[in-house]
């Protein structure tokens, strides 16, 4: 057998994102949820808002240096593994990428030390202050990534001379067609993510114990964001769709696991596709109604994948099956969202066994959709990394033996399964031992750092 | 070629990386003496790090997608090169990283995470001088490709280099206890500072022999030509400096040793500049011809001009708000 670097590349990347996508789609929503909170505490000045952020500040600090740690391979690895992308597109993507750090990371690292540990050390503004910029920060950074994502998938603003990209128009590049649409539907997709983990957190508090007052709000707060939410969700992810068939059509046709152009179209609800005969077998299909979701109109249709040239089509049952995923869960998310919402109404959440239940097993779906929706829409863009101009085969580092890359591959996974599954087990003790367990005076320092106020046993000076 | 930001980008990302050794030096320095410190005090020092070292690692993605952004050729050739050493820093990072969270919380592991904690900063420090030493080494490269294989870097020249800067950074880290400690374990930072301090002396010494004996373009730029006499203010300050550093940390004053040690690095950072001017992948590419286009770097320089005194001013703010000594069991306690 002979080791492919390319191929083991692209798994490296699949490994090495696909684990570190997970800590910003829960931390981009969970730093906007603190930071409410310290807003809620510092304008209210009610203990109990305190005590819900000192509680997910907690999960946040662990799940943050976790981003952290697994970030920093992220630059490396275009540097390491896909050198020959780096030196095409570099000069219309580093900056973007640089403008990440700059506006970013050094917002989200300061102001976090200062919100995990300062608490006694500034005053109570500064310590809300840190909190929002904390927040902004995950968003700039979100903001910026999905711009050069985007830019791989719609590019524009550019020429190319020898064979690499050069800039004309930074705002026609920052702003690129499919950039708006991913910017939204990301953001969204990571606040519902994090609204089902404090809804299941909250939920499962709420089993211990019915009276427990800071579970109470955070199953209300969660609720009440994902009735709004997942409907938008699903609003933003047809337009972000609606966007795909104008620019990337091939990937469309993937999606659908569509092979040949008819008209009007049926809508695939599942099958197996088969990408070397290019056919759908035992295609499970509603006739007429593709037309209608994906064009807007009644005879409609789209194109084939079976009229692209066999070298521009990417593999059809990762983004089909994927996608799949991705819209079974957002049924699920709306039937609970919805569900939640007449419990409130009759006064049964707190008490309902089943609905509870539900809950905590719905937490962590939206890490699924997100993954799921990462393969779809990465995968559906595959034989390129810059949409139609630069193939991914062209884009790997040339030195690189296949030995080379399995070994690295190797020590990645071993390193992750032995990181992420113990960070895992460690904020589901954080979880367990409740929202005010630290509160009682614990006489070992959280996490090997000072002692921040809100777990010392003084009550807290309010306002200073 | 005549492109006028090129030097602008050189000093900014300079800096950068300056600001990235110095900073992120002293807490992998303070991680690996950890290790070396009696178990009770452990804490202290790690509490002493604990609200900056992710803000110090950021310098390290900024030094990275800065090379990217301003030198992208550069970049495209020395990443591939020290696949190996970068791949072994990272995982030793991660371990490191991890650990500040994870080590109080389970009983039974704590021990693991301490050593994860030491010797995650360990082996990340002696990539990272390993990295170093293959950049000054040069690389085989063909057209805009490096062309040599994945194992090229290891030679006995980048094991000197590792472990000058084991030593150098430990030298910050024990500089900084010394700032942040009282009693018994300012005292142990010291005495550990000073044997740094011999030991990193040695190694940059080595360094300054080995270099212009292997290139002798580096011999020519030191003791070649005319200009030769301008440089000798250099080596004639790296001594100064080292002596001041012994005799500062054996005193009273808290700071000064610090201060010395980075002024340390700061020489021997323009030393390093001086023997491979004005080549960025050396043998193969000056700053000139590495450069994107001018473009790229404009609008990148108009942000960084803003946003980088900025964060200068957070960054510097933060390291304000936990100022003075850092206490065993209570945190830090404002001066």
């Amino acid at each position: 057998m002979t080791l492919d670097p390319l191929l083991l590349s692209r798994l490296q990347w699949v490994w090495v994102i696909s684990w570190h996508i997970l800590l910003p789609a829960f931390t981009v929503g969970l730093a906007s949820y603190i930071a409410v909170l310290e807003g809620l505490a510092f304008f209210t000045g009610r203990a109990v808002w305190a005590s819900i952020s000192a509680f997910w500040t907690r999960i946040f600090a662990v799940s943050f240096g976790m981003g952290v740690v697994s970030g920093i391979v992220m630059p490396f690895q275009i540097g390491t593994n896909w050198s020959r992308f780096s030196d095409t597109t570099a000069n219309v993507l580093a900056p973007l990428l640089a403008y990440e750090g700059l506006t970013a990371f050094f917002l989200e690292s300061t102001f976090l030390g200062v919100l995990l540990f300062g608490r006694k050390l500034v005053p109570a503004w500064l310590h809300f202050f840190a909190g929002l910029m904390v927040a902004a920060g995950t968003l700039f950074s979100t903001f910026w990534i999905l711009s050069v994502n985007s830019w791989m998938q719609t590019p524009q603003g550019f020429h190319v001379s020898d064979g690499r990209f050069f800039p004309d128009d930074w705002w026609a590049i920052i702003f690129n067609p499919s950039f708006p649409y991913r910017y939204l539907h990301n953001v969204t997709a990571f606040y519902i993510t994090t609204g089902f983990v404090v809804l299941g957190v909250g939920a499962w508090l709420l089993r211990r114990n019915a009276d427990n007052a800071e579970a109470g709000i955070m199953v209300r707060m969660a609720l009440n964001l994902l009735i709004v939410l997942v409907p938008l969700q699903m609003v933003l992810g047809d337009l972000h769709g609606t966007n795909t068939l104008a620019y990337q059509p091939a990937k469309f046709a993937a999606i659908e696991g569509r092979y040949d152009t008819v008209s009007p179209l049926p809508l695939t609800l599942f099958g197996i596709p088969d990408d070397v005969a290019g056919t759908m077998r035992y295609a499970v299909q509603i006739p007429a109604l593709g037309s209608l979701l994906l064009t807007h109109s009644k005879d409609g249709t789209i194109r084939g994948l079976n009229s692209f040239p066999a070298d521009q089509r990417p593999p059809v049952g990762p983004p089909f099956f994927a996608f799949r995923i991705m819209v079974g869960i957002a049924l699920i998310m709306l039937f609970v969202a919805v569900v939640g919402q007449f419990m409130r109404v009759g006064r049964r959440l707190y008490h309902s066994v089943w609905f509870l239940r539900l809950c905590q097993w719905t937490a962590p779906l939206g890490f699924v959709a997100v993954i799921a929706g990462w393969t779809t829409t990465e995968v559906g863009r595959q034989p390129w990394t810059v949409y139609g101009l630069l193939r991914t085969a062209q884009s790997v580092t040339p030195s690189l033996t296949g030995a080379d890359v399995a070994l690295s591959l190797t020590l990645y996974v071993l390193v992750y399964l032995i990181m992420f599954p113990t960070g895992i087990a460690f904020m589901a003790g954080v979880v367990a031992r409740g929202v005010n367990a630290a509160g009682t005076g614990p006489t070992t320092i959280e996490a090997g750092r000072p002692i921040p106020a809100y777990i010392a046993p003084a009550p807290l000076p309010v306002g200073e | 070629m005549a492109h006028s930001l090129v030097p602008i980008w050189t000093v900014i990302l300079g800096l950068g990386i300056f600001i990235y050794v110095s900073l992120d030096g002293f807490d992998l320095g303070v991680g690996m003496l950890h290790g070396l410190v009696a178990p009770s005090e452990r804490e202290m020092v790690m509490n002493s790090i604990a609200p900056f070292w992710d803000g110090n690692e950021t310098w390290l993605i900024l030094g990275g997608v800065g090379l990217l952004a301003a030198f992208p050729v550069a970049f495209a050739i020395i990443i591939p090169a020290v696949y190996f050493p970068i791949l072994v820093m990272l995982l030793a990072l991660v371990f490191r990283g991890v650990a500040f969270e994870f080590r109080f919380k389970h009983a039974g592991m704590s021990r693991l995470w301490d050593g994860a904690f030491c010797g995650g900063s360990l082996v990340a420090t002696f990539a990272q001088g390993v990295v170093l030493g293959s950049f000054i080494q040069g690389f085989k490269v063909d057209g805009r490709v490096f062309t040599g294989s994945s194992f090229d870097f290891a030679t006995p020249f980048v094991f000197l280099t590792g472990l000058g800067l084991v030593f150098g950074y430990a030298l910050l880290g024990a500089g900084w206890l010394v700032m942040k400690a009282e009693g018994a374990l300012q005292a142990w930072s010291r005495r550990a500072a000073r044997i740094c301090l011999i030991a990193v002396s040695c190694c940059i010494a080595a360094v300054s022999l080995w270099t212009p004996l292997a290139s002798s373009v580096i011999a020519q730029r030191w003791f070649g030509s005319a200009s030769a006499a301008f440089l000798l203010p250099l080596p004639v300050a790296t001594v100064a400096t080292a002596v001041y550093a012994w005799r500062a940390l054996g005193h009273e004053g808290a700071w000064q040793g610090f201060a010395a040690s980075i002024a340390l690095f700061a020489l021997s950072f323009l030393g390093i500049a001086v023997s491979l001017w004005p080549m960025i992948v050396p043998g193969h590419f000056t700053l000139w011809e590495a450069a994107s286009p001018e473009s790229t770097q404009a609008f990148l320089l108009v942000g960084t001009l803003v946003l980088l005194p900025v964060i200068l001013f957070y960054t510097a703010w933060s390291y304000w708000v936990f100022r003075g000594k850092v206490l065993q069991s209570e945190g830090y306690h404002a001066v």
